[in-house]
């Protein structure tokens, strides 16, 4: 019995579930996405940005300041999504019995894991939001183009809430999220063209970084941010999107294996 | 009659072991079954497969006449169920924790406001309506638990050890609780450990062991039958009672230093023992459904 693959809209209350707690706690939810980017600026804007001088990103001359801005953005809605559905998840199911508890009810396992991821996604949406305003009050964001960042937050969110939850079903104690964070989390933080053009590193090294979603995330952000949309950007969409398909249906599966006995 | 509960050569296996090992069973309308037998019987992975948590290996479960293998999204709309784990929501005060689980079961806001103010007032609960759940007592959030299992109004309540770890007080304000419900009507699977709780509670129980059902009837039916009228204890006692037992053909059980006779008619014969073996020394008490868990199931523990 359920084996089969079974989904609704009930997906929803289990989302709404993670909303009413994050109501509750939004004084401080709020918080880093907006005192972060102001930290990060003043580091990167203050101190590094007079050792950089300007560089050629994508055949144009850019700034060190507007270079970084838009990549704090992809950075947050990684990390959002990732630590929600990883270690927030895995509180939920292990510690606080809470998914045990959803099961007793109609809701089935697909549609907690997809609340879940939704609501991850969500999460990492305003929290981008939030930083995006404190980074456009700093002039550093193009308008309108600089509006696709939302839509992009919620397609980000997706693909680094299912991977999260991916690694969920797989760890046997939440000890072991140090393994995905440490070798995949923090090497993407760092080598996505997130804080240096990936021009600059040695050519195997750029087709590697192409396998992380963080730097395609980075990319279009960037170009949101720069206002510079181009037809190239679509590969960087496309990678996102088939990189979700690809770790949603993985994420319930595993989560399928872990949970129902 | 249409049965809630129809269970019929019901199994469950992980891998090689064979946790349910083909158990049959109904449960009528506005009844209290009983589920009992020791750790490991396969209570819990019957309830499992009963709620549709657990697919089922093997066998047939219906459930209000529907087969929870198809059905079971309409099923488990009827049903409220309480673990035997505290899982409530610790991010959520206790009105939210109702009002919460009122969403899964896609109730309205104000059937889940109206219903959750009625629960929190049956479970006596209302003053604590938002008290944060770690503020809680181990009584409160038993309470709190029964109270979210009847949240969609449920047709069949599933019990697993409802009063597992919590003081005399609270177990017997939980019991109220239980009696008024089971008197409106509503029908109730029970498991527990407690022989007190199935013999005020249980219409009808069954005794498992090992995956199979060892005996089913009513509490005081089933203490008639298996071990009689009282029980006489003997502690410590001596090796010639045990021939003196035998040359009358009298049931008795020993473990340690304790022997237990299983007395169904001889009226005379407390009397006559404390006279011989000493008084202090004998104990008489009415047969429990204790004594026949313990007779059926062995003595030995299950760890």
């Amino acid at each position: 019995m359920m084996r089969n693959f079974s989904i609704s809209v009930r997906w929803m209350r289990v989302w709404q579930r993670n909303f009413s707690v994050y109501r509750h706690t939004w004084k401080i939810s709020f918080l880093p996405p907006l005192l972060e980017p102001l930290f990060y600026l003043a580091a990167f804007g203050i101190g590094l940005s007079s050792l950089v001088s300007n560089f050629s990103y994508r055949g144009q001359e850019i700034a060190y300041l507007p270079f970084i801005a838009p990549a704090l953005l992809a950075i947050t809605i990684m990390y959002n999504a990732f630590f929600e559905t990883s270690y927030a998840s895995f509180v939920r199911m292990y510690y606080q019995k809470t998914f045990d508890a959803m099961l007793a009810t109609p809701l089935t396992l697909e549609e907690v894991i997809t609340g879940e991821i939704a609501w991850a996604a969500t999460k990492s949406a305003i929290a981008a939001v939030l930083m995006q305003i404190v980074i456009s009050l700093c002039g550093l964001i193009h308008y309108p183009e600089g509006l696709f960042i939302l839509p992009l937050a919620a397609l980000g969110g997706l693909a680094f809430a299912a991977i999260g939850m991916v690694f969920t079903g797989l760890v046997p104690n939440i000890e072991t999220f140090n393994l995905p964070i440490f070798l995949f989390i923090t090497p993407m933080f760092l080598f996505s063209g997130t804080f240096f053009p990936l021009q600059n590193l040695p050519t195997w090294a750029q087709w590697l970084a192409q396998i992380f979603p963080l730097t395609h995330l980075t990319i279009l952000v960037r170009a949101c941010a720069l206002g510079r949309l181009e037809l190239p950007l679509l590969g960087s969409l496309a990678y996102l999107v088939v990189f979700f398909l690809i770790t949603y249906p993985l994420a319930l599966r595993g989560m399928r294996k872990r949970l129902i006995k | 009659m249409p049965s809630v509960i129809a269970v019929k050569n019901l199994k469950k296996a992980f891998g090689a072991f064979k946790a349910v090992d083909g158990i049959s069973f109904t449960v009528q309308k506005a009844e209290c079954f009983g589920l009992l037998g020791p750790n490991g019987a396969g209570k819990t992975s019957t309830i499992r497969m009963l709620y549709g948590y657990s697919p089922i290996s093997d066998g047939e479960l219906y459930l209000f006449d529907q087969r929870i293998r198809s059905e079971w999204r309409a099923v488990k709309n009827r049903i409220g169920i309480c673990q035997q784990e505290d899982n409530l929501d610790p991010d959520l005060s206790v009105r939210d924790n109702l009002l919460t689980y009122a969403r899964y079961f896609n109730l309205t806001a104000a059937d889940a406001r109206a219903t959750t103010d009625r629960l929190l007032d049956f479970f006596a609960l209302d003053n604590r309506a938002k008290t944060t759940i770690r503020e809680l007592s181990g009584g409160m959030k038993r309470r709190l638990v029964l109270a979210r299992s009847l949240i969609n109004n449920p047709d069949l309540l599933i019990l697993d050890e409802p009063t597992t770890g919590l003081d005399p007080q609270s177990r017997h304000q939980v019991w109220e609780r239980l009696e008024e419900l089971k008197n409106g009507g509503l029908t109730i699977l029970l498991t527990t450990h407690y022989m007190e709780e199935a013999a005020r509670l249980c219409d009808r129980l069954v005794i498992m062991n090992q995956g199979r059902i060892l005996v089913e009837g009513q509490p005081q039916e089933l203490i008639r039958q298996y071990v009689g009228r009282e029980i006489i204890e003997i502690a410590p006692f001596d090796p010639e009672l045990l021939t003196c037992l035998q040359n009358r053909g009298l049931y008795f059980e020993t473990f340690g230093q304790r022997l237990v006779i299983h007395n169904q008619a001889d009226v005379g014969l407390f009397a006559a023992l404390s006279e011989v073996f000493g008084g202090r020394r004998c104990t008489l008490r009415p047969a429990t459904l204790e004594d026949v868990f313990l007779h059926l199931t062995g003595r030995e523990l299950r760890e």
